[in-house]
């Protein structure tokens, strides 16, 4: 908004806000010739539609005139035009700042006695575990679920069965700086055949239903396409979060349907880093929660 | 001298559908309340999903049922208190057909998720225009027959209905302007805060002037009709009006405290909002005090009930408003049961109930009849009503201020002490209340429909004829 426009807009609000005043001042104003009070003013519709010339009820004045005078003390006191910000110097981002300090100063000292136990020490403390728990259906429920046994896309954490790695260095790293995991689409590389040919070798490896001579034809594809990241063995691969094959943990969908639709159009698993956002110490006693959930 | 009648056509068209329109809206309200107590009473059918038939619902209960309802009266009054028959008669005729045909489209297209996703605004493009097609046809209508008047001075309701109507062109299409990119599909043309702010300045302003100034212009005529008494107060009249829709028009930052936009205008939304306290009680006043001399009516008129008891959820929720939108009262009830109870309070003890007892006014005046086929029936529905409405709203309240609570309460930690899932599962006995109540509502309904259905079944409509002495 240009310099002009906001003066107009601080204007345009100050008058407005003023303006019930001199509305009521003018409207009640005796008129020459008008009826007496409380009298009919004279003006018929519809047959028998008439008014009285009453005045406004002295109350609903007083509230009127008390709702201005607030307004405008709030506008005195708080950021409410373009070209004042008030007295009290209060902007929301500085409340909020003083609420996170806050905070801080007081619970910051909570975390930072947990953070000098090590993970694994913490992960059998039960006031620890008590804590991480409540952050955990806080920060991680929303797609790892309130009991952490996750969902299509978001991986059950309490299984031991582990993407990036299940040591508690390993959890504490995931959850500080978040992972990427990118399966790539075969797709435009790959013939629908030949994906059919994969996702039979998969099926064998679980031991699982599937068409055996295919499956010999996937193996061969699998070497060439699929081992780099999931090992030659299909037992993945955690330094790149790359999923094991061969046992019966899916997160997108265990059916054979399902594993052609991955390779085809492959998967992205975003895990976001929650190292700013909720500091070391509070990180440390979540990954000491996490990992206690596995070992149960 | 030639004689002509009122054209009573079209608004006879509008009352029955207004009853109609209220059965659809308020049962498919009935039907997500009871998917929020039962969420697999959505069969897994995509169109029957709660996100689908929530803005079903409210695009049928304020367009489909308050629109129709403002427009038959508005049609009625402006011709009675005009005394002049309506203008452009055919083009009357289009905005009934116009205005049915937008409400068909939009239960045709919303459950299936075709929608522009601004609340309150969800019809795609296509619908929009001809939704401003009819609302400025709507307005020629109304305004041709002010010009056309016989009488003198504009009587207060036109005041109230003029306002709504300009108003309402003007935020549709403000709020509608978007580039389409298909049929179906477009973008807004405004982005980021710039477009939250346009959204809930339409959206207040909906409230403001669709579901108040409009439903305050029929409060003005039927309520001093019913009650044979003369409007308490003219200069009442004026102050509250220039002032209600000149401050209404500030108020809606204080949907957005605590977010993006910039802390100027939420301050100035929620300074605003507090000067709207007294401009809307004074509709209220003036409503009730013209009952002043004429108190013992309320004994035995169910009719004057419904007019009376709707002044005073008006009050209510217009004074519920104001304290909502103070920022420290707005940290705990916002997006909390609150809001929606807040909401219904005005909806059903507000809107609906003025337009139920206007309704009962006219029809049987539209149909020759001297009375509704059934009084008794009447003061059956006002009851049920009035209970639903109670029932609807303290359990909202009380839902709305405990999840305020939960969601803030803290451990000696600093770790919340409840997930949000915890707090839904407190919801399920308050969800239960609101249903029950919303069901009493929708049955009190399905009376009216039926005295409605007995009061017309055999009478001719007459010609009203427009009297010739001024």
């Amino acid at each position: 908004m240009s310099s002009f426009w906001s003066i107009v807009v601080d204007i345009v609000i100050l008058a407005n806000m003023v303006g019930g005043y001199f509305l009521i001042r003018w409207v009640a104003k005796p008129v020459k010739g008008e009826t007496k009070e409380g009298e009919p003013t004279g003006h018929v519709w519809d047959g028998d539609l008439t008014e009285l010339n009453n005045p406004m009820p002295r109350w609903w004045l007083f509230m009127f005139y008390i709702t201005i005078m607030f307004a405008l003390s709030y506008v005195a006191l708080y950021p409410a035009l373009n070209n004042y910000s008030g007295l009290l110097g209060w902007t929301s981002a500085k409340e909020y700042q003083q609420e996170v300090d806050n905070a801080n100063e007081k619970y910051g000292p909570i975390f930072s006695q947990f953070s000098k136990t090590p993970l694994e020490e913490l992960s059998k403390d039960e006031h620890a575990q008590k804590v991480g728990q409540r952050l955990f259906v806080t920060y991680c429920a929303q797609c790892h679920a309130s009991d952490a046994g996750g969902s299509r896309g978001f991986p059950n954490l309490t299984d031991n069965d582990w993407l990036w790695g299940g040591k508690a260095s390993d959890i504490k790293q995931t959850i500080m700086h978040g992972r990427n995991a990118t399966m790539p689409a075969w797709g435009s590389v790959l013939k629908p055949l030949q994906i059919g040919y994969v996702a039979d070798y998969i099926l064998s490896l679980s031991g699982r239903e599937h068409k055996a001579t295919d499956a010999t034809r996937g193996k061969a594809i699998f070497a060439n396409y699929c081992a780099a990241c999931h090992t030659a063995d299909a037992t993945g691969n955690q330094a790149m979060g790359a999923p094991n094959l061969a046992d019966r943990v899916w997160l997108y969908g265990a059916s054979r349907n399902k594993i052609i639709e991955s390779i085809t159009h492959g998967r992205s698993g975003k895990m976001p880093p929650h190292k700013t956002f909720l500091g070391e110490d509070k990180v440390h006693v979540l990954a000491a929660y996490v990992y206690g959930l596995s070992k149960k | 001298m030639s004689t002509t009648i009122y054209n009573d056509t079209v608004v006879r068209q509008f009352s029955i559908m207004t009853v109609a329109w209220g059965i659809v809206g308020m049962l498919v309200g009935v039907i997500i309340a009871a998917q929020l107590v039962w969420p697999a009473l959505n069969f897994d059918i995509p169109w029957l999903t709660y996100s689908r038939l929530r803005p079903l619902h409210t695009n049928a209960v304020i367009f489909a049922f308050g629109g129709s309802g403002l427009m038959a009266t508005s049609f009625y009054v402006v011709q009675r208190t005009c005394q002049t028959r309506l203008f452009a008669t055919g083009l009357a005729s289009f905005v009934f057909w116009g205005w049915t045909l937008v409400i068909v489209l939009a239960a045709a297209t919303l459950p299936f998720g075709f929608t522009q996703g601004s609340e309150y605004a969800e019809l795609i493009w296509p619908i929009d225009i001809l939704l401003a097609i009819v609302w400025i046809s709507y307005a020629i209508v109304f305004f041709g027959t002010i010009l056309k008047r016989k009488t003198k001075h504009i009587y207060v309701a036109n005041w109230f209905f003029g306002a709504f109507i300009i108003t309402v062109a003007i935020l549709h299409i403000v709020r509608s302007l978007v580039i389409p990119v298909s049929l179906t599909e477009s973008y807004p043309i405004y982005a980021g805060a710039t477009d939250a702010m346009v959204q809930w300045w339409y959206g207040h302003n909906a409230v403001g002037f669709f579901l108040t100034a409009g439903f305050l212009g029929m409060m003005y005529y039927f309520i001093p009709k019913q009650a044979g008494r003369p409007v308490y107060s003219y200069r009442l009249s004026i102050v509250h009006f220039w002032a209600i829709i000149s401050i209404y028009m500030w108020a809606g930052p204080h949907h957005l405290h605590y977010t993006a936009l910039p802390d100027w205008v939420q301050s100035v939304g929620m300074a605003f909002s507090m000067i709207l306290l007294a401009p809307s009680w004074g509709g209220m006043i003036n409503g009730i005090m013209t009952l002043s001399g004429a108190w013992q009516k309320l004994r035995t008129d169910p009719i004057l009930k419904f007019l009376i008891i709707s002044l005073s959820f008006y009050g209510m929720s217009t004074f519920e408003g104001p304290m909502m939108a103070i920022k420290s009262v707005n940290a705990l009830s916002h997006y909390t049961e609150w809001t929606i109870g807040h909401v219904h309070s005005g909806a059903l003890g507000w809107v609906a109930m003025i337009t139920i007892g206007s309704l009962y006014y006219l029809i049987p005046k539209l149909f020759g009849q001297q009375d509704m086929y059934s009084i008794k029936l009447i003061e059956i529905h006002f009851w049920m009503a009035t209970a639903g409405i109670v029932l609807y709203v303290t359990s909202l309240w009380i839902a709305g201020v405990m999840q305020g609570l939960m969601w803030g309460a803290i451990n000696d930690d600093g770790t919340l002490t409840y997930s949000f899932v915890e707090s839904l599962l407190r919801m399920k006995p308050f969800y239960l209340i609101r249903l029950i109540g919303g069901m009493m509502f929708l049955s009190g309904m399905f009376i009216m429909a039926y005295n409605v259905f007995k009061t017309t079944k055999n009478s001719k409509p007459v010609g009203v004829l427009v009297p010739q002495t001024v």
